[in-house]
């Protein structure tokens, strides 16, 4: 119960009750959630982990508001994305999560700046596109195209897009999945540094155990139930990890 | 266990193409809709040709002509000996009035003899109806088949006619049809006017008889040997009947009803090629842009199919097979569209032209052709793509391809930027990124247009020509042919006639114009040069003066004669007197119908050494109110040989054409649809597939469906607004290029004007088949999975 309760002490931001999620694959039916319950806190950096299959990008996908239960309650606030309309969960999206994706997905025909002010164009209450880009460290590749950047700074750009509309919470999938040790850890430090600069409440899934020390919280699924939430007493910081 | 063994490259494409099925389609249709233009034309020329040739073969259609005063029978037997001559058929001609039942106006005919016992020798009939005339028969006569149809006269109707002053009662006893006249069209007036004008044929010792013509012939037509010079006869010919009155011989060349359908198989074949072009030039570039998003969304497989073992010509072949199959369907599905097209063109062909029997075929050959032609385009669209395929070595293959490039462009360098939004600024990019590809999109839209522009460019220049040639050129209700020149007291006496407000006097003189060795028949009208009611107009309204001294020819006749403003010719005047006279070229008209020869009437006159004065016919404005009383006059009157009244002839004619030019329309709305709609389906159905992870991006990071569908249909919106001015230009060209190839038309020129009406049509149903395509993508945007985005790399 100490552990639920969090070590912030406060509200929860998402709670998520007796969700489940079953995909009918032709004949098949896969359940990807079985009656999940779940606090996500303000401010919190929390790390779900999990094997591919275990079901932690549904639970991610459905708290971010890109898939729907097919039974269970999920609140953000006091808004109810189970009942949303597709409308309502697109201006959740837009107005409250930043995600980042395995894959960056930049829009290739803009440059890093324009990347981040495309998102900032239709968001309330914005960083400056460039002030986001700094806080990445990628002040100086502004004028770049995606086709100019490294891995592992288009990734950070994907942050900085992300994070630039200042979202309420920030959920990433595997955002090192696709690069090295050396840009990986680049961008969770970039993460680190916009959780704790900006307090932003940050999710981050993967399969790499090691990067679980840098979190608040570390969520363990397997076949789609939470095996275990463990606290970190003392955060390592990303430059001490090693994979 | 036996199983049917279907390779597995080929199991592959038919799994390709269901996946591909809207696109597939989409460029079915557009292959189709080229084979069945491509089909119906050719099938239309070919079938036009055919009946024709046949026609003249079957019912020995002759091959030079001439008309004269009055030559005797003997003279026929003198013609048969000429070298080249097979065979001789004279006879006797003339205009009368008629009184039509149910008419207020006076129609003409033209009266024909038949010989007595037996059927004549050359433009044999074809009886339709009825009975042929009997031996001798005063009061029977066989009618046209298009001036029956028009006034609904069935075998027992009764006609009056005016024969040589009296009011004759004629029996229709028949409805024939002539290898003469497939196309009826009175000489000099431009329209056609089946209702007011036909041909009657008779017995010939009853027009002998009527006329004062025993043992005597005004017409006479010569079948030649194979091989003989036309030109050779003509010139003996003329020399032997010029004592008879002969107004000049003519061969096929310049026989009226040839000409139109001449320049009618001519204008099908021109405007067929064109049209069939357009839309196989759009098929290849659909399939290759088709086929070049295949070969990138399959690079890996392809390489992991050539690591196999596969060679490039297997794989080459693969992706032919599909442009093939696209090709084979559409061609398959155009045949039965060409044949429905083919009839009902057929169907408005047998109104205008008359032949024993007419259809539509389906031409083997053409058949032939637009497999090869279509197969061809498709294989060169095919190619491009095809090549990228094979020339990619495995290994590569296998890998993913390198991001896409992008810069700012020009339109950003040139500092346009600032204003414009992260949005705008992905459309510009991605449109600079390949310019050539958005530029064929563009291409394929513009013909879109085109074709549109194109089909009702007739209609704006039919318009044209009517405004310019009865509304500016000829500004009377009425005129009026005399059957024989008469001093000037005849004005006044249809100035009194009732209802006329006023009346002038012209004068038409039958010429042949030489300038050296060219020579041109035609007739010379003379008219009042202060006259309110006839002017010289050009094409674009611009008015020449009538010189008091010398010639005002056609810019086309001139053209023909090789003559310039200032040089003197020979004008052989055919009538009266039939001297040749010097003649200075004053000035040139750049006039739309015929091939005109205009003088002041004193000129003309003093040119024929005659009163300065006499008149051939007039022009009339006329009270409407009193038109009835008028008509009924003119019926009576012996000197009144031709009435022809401007707004029925008018009226008539815009009836005949808004019939044909109905299934037309339809087939160029369909056409320009298809293409369009084929264009922008598959650019934003390929923009979709090429960019659809980055649109869902898009959408996972909160933009909404409305949102990002205008990225994506930005793109296309920028090509179509280029795309409508640019086919505007397209289909302008294409029209230029038609008129230039219809040159050579005497009947008429085709200027080269359009309506604004044709601009906006073009422009509301190219934009109504892009929106609609753009619908149909829109709802495809709803299905974009946005989960996947997550974990996919490209």
């Amino acid at each position: 119960m100490q552990v639920q309760n969090g070590c912030m002490g406060n509200k929860p931001v998402f709670r998520v009750r007796g969700v489940s999620k079953v995909y009918r694959m032709g004949e098949v039916e896969v359940h990807a959630l079985r009656e999940v319950d779940l606090d996500l806190y303000a401010g919190e950096f929390v790390v779900l982990l999990g094997a591919s299959g275990s079901g932690k990008s549904t639970l991610l996908n459905i708290v971010g508001g890109l898939d729907v239960p097919t039974a269970g309650e999920v609140h953000y606030l006091d808004h109810d994305l189970t009942a949303a309309t597709d409308e309502a969960l697109t201006r959740f999206r837009r107005e409250h999560v930043g995600f980042v994706f395995q894959f960056y997905n930049l829009i290739p025909s803009l440059t890093a700046l324009e990347n981040v002010s495309l998102v900032t164009e239709i968001a309330a209450r914005p960083l400056a596109p460039d002030e986001a880009l700094r806080l990445v460290g990628l002040g100086d590749r502004l004028n770049h195209f995606p086709a100019q950047l490294s891995g592992g700074e288009q990734q950070r750009v994907a942050v900085a897009r992300a994070v630039a509309k200042r979202p309420d919470v920030l959920l990433c999938d595997e955002p090192t999945g696709a690069l090295d040790f050396a840009s990986g850890k680049v961008v969770l430090e970039v993460l680190d540094r916009v959780n704790r600069e900006l307090g932003t409440t940050t999710v981050v899934i993967t399969h790499n155990a090691a990067i679980a020390a840098m979190a608040d919280r570390v969520i363990h699924i397997g076949s789609g139930r939470i095996a275990e939430i463990g606290a970190n007493a003392a955060k390592a910081s990303p430059a001490e990890l090693s994979w | 266990m036996v199983s049917v063994r279907i390779g597995a490259l080929d199991r592959k494409l038919l799994r390709d193409i269901w996946h591909l099925r809207g696109q597939v389609l989409a460029v079915t249709a557009v292959v189709m809709c080229g084979i069945a233009v491509f089909l119906t034309m050719r099938g239309m020329v070919e079938s036009l040709v055919d009946t024709r040739d046949r026609y003249y073969a079957e019912y020995r259609f002759a091959d030079v002509f001439a008309n004269v005063k009055r030559a005797p029978e003997s003279v026929a037997a003198r013609i048969a000996a000429m070298p080249g001559v097979r065979a001789v058929e004279t006879g006797i001609t003339l205009e009368v009035m008629l009184d039509v039942p149910d008419l207020a106006e006076p129609a003409t005919a033209q009266l024909i003899s038949l010989p007595d016992g037996g059927s004549p020798r050359l433009n044999r009939l074809h009886l339709r109806s009825g009975r042929t005339v009997a031996a001798g028969a005063r009061d029977e006569v066989l009618a046209s088949e298009a001036f029956a149809r028009a006034n609904r006269l069935e075998p027992g109707a009764t006609i009056t006619a005016v024969i040589n002053g009296r009011r004759e009662r004629l029996v229709i006893v028949g409805i024939a049809i002539s290898p003469e006249f497939i196309y009826t069209l009175r000489p000099a007036s431009g329209l056609p006017d089946d209702r007011r004008y036909g041909i009657l044929w008779m017995s010939r010792a009853a027009l002998e008889n009527a006329y004062d013509m025993d043992g005597a012939f005004n017409r006479v037509a010569l079948g030649l040997e194979p091989g003989a010079s036309e030109r050779d006869v003509i010139t003996a010919l003329d020399r032997l009947l010029e004592r008879y009155g002969a107004i000049g011989a003519y061969g096929r060349g310049e026989h009226l009803s040839d000409k139109v359908i001449r320049d009618e198989i001519r204008q099908d074949s021109i405007y067929g090629g064109v049209i069939s072009a357009i839309f196989l030039g759009v098929a290849a570039f659909i399939v290759h842009i088709v086929l070049s998003r295949l070969v990138a969304i399959q690079r890996d497989q392809l390489g992991v199919i050539k690591a196999f073992g596969y060679g490039n010509r297997a794989i080459a072949a693969h992706f032919v097979k599909l442009a093939l199959l696209v090709v084979v369907s559409g061609t398959l599905l155009g045949i039965p569209v060409a044949a429905w097209l083919g009839e009902g063109l057929a169907a408005i062909y047998r109104d205008f032209f008359h032949f024993p029997h007419y259809e539509w075929q389906l031409s083997a050959r053409g058949l032939a052709m637009s497999v090869a032609i279509s197969a061809a385009s498709a294989f060169t669209g095919a190619y491009v793509a095809v090549l990228g395929a094979i020339r990619l070595p495995p290994a590569e293959a296998m890998r993913p391809p390198t991001p896409a490039r992008f810069r700012p462009g020009w339109i950003e360098r040139a500092g346009f930027q600032r204003w414009l939004s992260m949005t705008e600024r992905m459309v510009v990019r991605n449109l600079e990124r390949r310019p050539w590809k958005g530029a064929l999109s563009v291409l394929g839209l513009a013909l879109a247009v085109a074709i549109i522009v194109v089909g009702r460019y007739g209609i704006d220049a039919l318009d044209r020509i009517i405004d310019v040639q009865f509304r500016a050129t000829l500004k009377d209700d009425i005129t009026i042919e005399l059957n024989n020149p008469r001093a000037a007291a005849a004005i006044e006496a249809i100035a009194q006639l009732p209802g006329v407000i006023r009346a002038e006097p012209f004068r038409a003189v039958p010429v042949r114009l030489r300038a050296g060795h060219r020579e041109k028949r035609t007739a010379v009208i003379g008219f009042a040069a202060q006259g309110n009611l006839h002017a010289l107009v050009d094409l674009d309204y611009r008015a020449t003066p009538m010189p008091d001294e010398g010639i005002v020819l056609s810019t086309k006749l001139a053209g023909q004669l090789g003559l310039a403003i200032g040089d003197r010719f020979m004008v052989e005047l055919l009538e009266g007197a039939r001297r040749s006279e010097a003649v200075v070229l004053a000035a040139t008209v750049d006039d739309l119908v015929g091939l005109g020869a205009y003088m002041s009437l004193p000129a003309l006159n003093r040119l024929m050494h005659e009163p300065a004065e006499t008149l051939s016919g007039a022009y009339l404005t006329v009270d409407p109110a009193a038109r009835e009383r008028l008509y009924r006059r003119l019926k009576e009157m012996p000197m009144v040989r031709g009435v022809s009244v401007k707004e029925s002839m008018l009226a008539n004619f815009r009836d005949v054409i808004a019939r044909s030019l109905l299934v037309q329309t339809i087939a160029n709305i369909v056409f320009a649809s298809v293409i369009a709609f084929g264009v922008v389906y598959n650019s934003v159905r390929i923009a979709l597939s090429e960019r659809g992870n980055e649109l869902a991006s898009l959408r996972v990071l909160g933009f909404t469906h409305r949102e990002v569908a205008a990225m994506l249909l930005g793109e296309q919106l920028v090509l179509v607004l280029v795309a409508i001015p640019l086919g505007f230009a397209v289909g302008a060209g294409i029209c230029a290029m038609l008129v230039m190839a219809l040159d050579a038309q005497e009947t008429m020129r085709l200027p080269l004007v359009f309506s604004g009406r044709t601009f906006a049509f073009a422009f509301v149903i190219v934009a109504t088949a892009a929106m609609l395509s753009a619908f149909a993508i829109w709802r495809r945007l709803r299905g974009l999975d946005l989960i996947a985005v997550l974990k996919t790399r490209e």
